[in-house]
């Protein structure tokens, strides 16, 4: 568990999204710490994805500020490149570049965003690969991969410019069922590690196993939050408990 | 020295060539008189440096034109409506302009404004820029839609990916997005360096000397069309085929990562 005094590495203060004339985020408030592991969780359409691409900015916030590690990133002024090269993620879709190797897609933001030398960004590549169990792939094209092959990919790809916390974008929704469970054992391993994680995700069993907080998100905002054994155990919003008793069979 | 006659030339000619069939005669003839006679291969030698010259120029500019332009137009229509500075719009705008200029006149009119309204071109150096710099700006139009159609077929989820790993927008066009767009429009775009090679055959009409200008004076010459014009087609047809074989050979070196 996660101490109080942890330092905030994520502060979100009154964060807004329109697309439009809708209002998917009406008002988010949350701190998340170093090392801790967020899970959020909500219906579809909820805003909970969209909460998550706001923190990275690939979506532009209509309104409030989100600090990361001391900075203001939604102030125009701030260079938000470079607070990306700190967050890394992962996407439902993967998003591997089909044109690289394996290690082409691993070393390319290293090797020319942090200047690494390309003997010593593949070495980082390889040992990260043979972390998940794929260093034998390192010279194959993401089309010659399983689905839960280019996540694993896609997740050292992020780990490789060594991010302070880790945002999943339900990294295991557009996986065959008997792949998900690969994705899941690398995203425990990485939580153990002490490595800060915002999961957007569906895999409950996930959720309790691995949380630190469990985040309800529904209609915009954050409805109900706490621990696995709250959340789960005794969730107090008739809301959260409608969705339980759909999403826990 | 005057005008080569057939009797003249059989005369002068082997003399196996007298036993041959009268139209076999006159075909050797005609070939004597368009390459041989007076070296005049060195006729279409010098006009295929020229047309390989306006080539290969305006080729370049085009698609230099042809990303520019595309990647403006592109990334206009696909920004958020934060990123649409004065600026940014007046680019889109001159742009659109641009399109909408080349696109709507016919090449031999723009080489005919270029070659005596605009440029003006004195010297020999002078002819070959204009024709370079009149065709590139005409294939760059059809370049950047071209561009146009390869980036956005590829998916948003390659610039998420590109932009969440620390990349800018520049960075990710360049590593991420134009490579594998590259790959899906190069049939579009050798279909268009096709046309552009053969277009290159209109640059006579500022005088430039192409191959297809010292065909038409040899004709002048000799009074003979046959020959020389379907000589010429060949040419064409080579020049064609040859360009054709590079593009597959760059395609299948592409298509690498897709088996």
């Amino acid at each position: 568990m996660i101490s109080k005094e942890a330092e905030t590495l994520i502060k979100v203060d009154g964060l807004k999204k329109a697309f439009g004339d809708i209002d998917v985020l009406k008002g988010i408030d949350t701190d998340i710490h170093r090392g801790e592991v967020v899970v959020v969780v909500g219906p579809s359409g909820s805003g909970k994805s969209t909460f998550l691409r706001c923190l990275n900015l690939l979506e532009q916030p209509t309104g409030g500020h989100i600090f990361f590690e001391n900075t203001d990133i939604t102030d125009s002024k701030v260079n938000i490149n470079l607070h990306r090269q700190k967050m890394g993620m992962v996407f439902q879709q993967f998003n591997l570049f089909p044109h690289m190797t394996v290690l082409k897609n691993m070393t390319l933001a290293p090797m020319k965003l942090l200047g690494m030398k390309k003997e010593e960004a593949e070495g980082k590549a390889m040992n990260l690969l043979a972390r998940v169990g794929l260093a034998d792939r390192a010279n194959a094209y993401p089309s010659q991969l399983s689905g839960g092959q280019k996540q694993r990919i896609a997740i050292v790809r992020a780990l490789c410019m060594d991010p302070d916390v880790m945002l999943f974008d339900e990294p295991t929704s557009a996986l065959d069922p008997e792949m998900v469970g690969e994705v899941l054992e690398v995203m425990k391993e990485l939580a153990k590690s002490g490595m800060t994680m915002v999961c957007v995700t569906h895999e409950m069993g996930f959720a309790k196993e691995v949380a630190d907080r469990v985040i309800f998100i529904d209609e915009g905002v954050i409805m109900e939050q706490g621990t696995p054994k709250e959340f789960f155990g005794n969730p107090q919003s008739p809301r959260l408990k409608d969705f339980l008793s759909k999403v826990l069979v | 020295m005057g005008i080569l006659t057939f009797a003249g030339w059989l005369a002068e000619a082997p003399a196996w060539i007298a036993g041959l069939p009268e139209w076999l005669q006159n075909i050797l003839f005609q070939l004597y008189q368009t390459f041989v006679y007076q070296n005049r291969w060195k006729f279409f030698v010098d006009g295929l440096k020229i047309t390989c010259i306006v080539t290969v120029g305006a080729l370049a500019l085009g698609v230099l034109i042809g990303l520019i332009v595309g990647v403006i137009r592109t990334s206009y229509e696909t920004g958020s409506k934060k990123h649409k500075s004065f600026l940014f719009t007046l680019l889109n705008g001159l742009c659109k302009v641009y399109l909408t200029v080349i696109r709507g006149t016919p090449m031999m009119v723009q080489l005919l404004i270029m070659g005596f309204v605009v440029m003006v071109p004195k010297s020999d150096t002078g002819m070959i820029l204009c024709g370079v710099v009149t065709l590139g700006i005409n294939s760059g139009a059809y370049v950047a839609e071209i561009v146009r159609s390869g980036i956005m077929s590829i998916s948003a989820g390659q610039t998420e990916a590109g932009r969440s790993l620390g990349f800018n927008y520049v960075q990710t066009m360049w590593y991420v997005v134009i490579p594998q767009a590259v790959k899906n429009i190069l049939p579009a775009l050798g279909n268009e360096m096709i046309t552009l090679l053969k277009d290159t055959s209109l640059v006579s009409v500022i005088a430039l000397r192409d191959v297809t200008k010292q065909a038409q004076n040899l004709v002048s010459k000799t009074y003979q069309a046959y020959v020389p014009y379907i000589s010429l087609a060949l040419i064409y047809l080579v020049l064609v085929m040859v360009l054709s074989k590079l593009l597959s050979v760059l395609e299948r070196r592409l298509r690498k990562s897709d088996q």
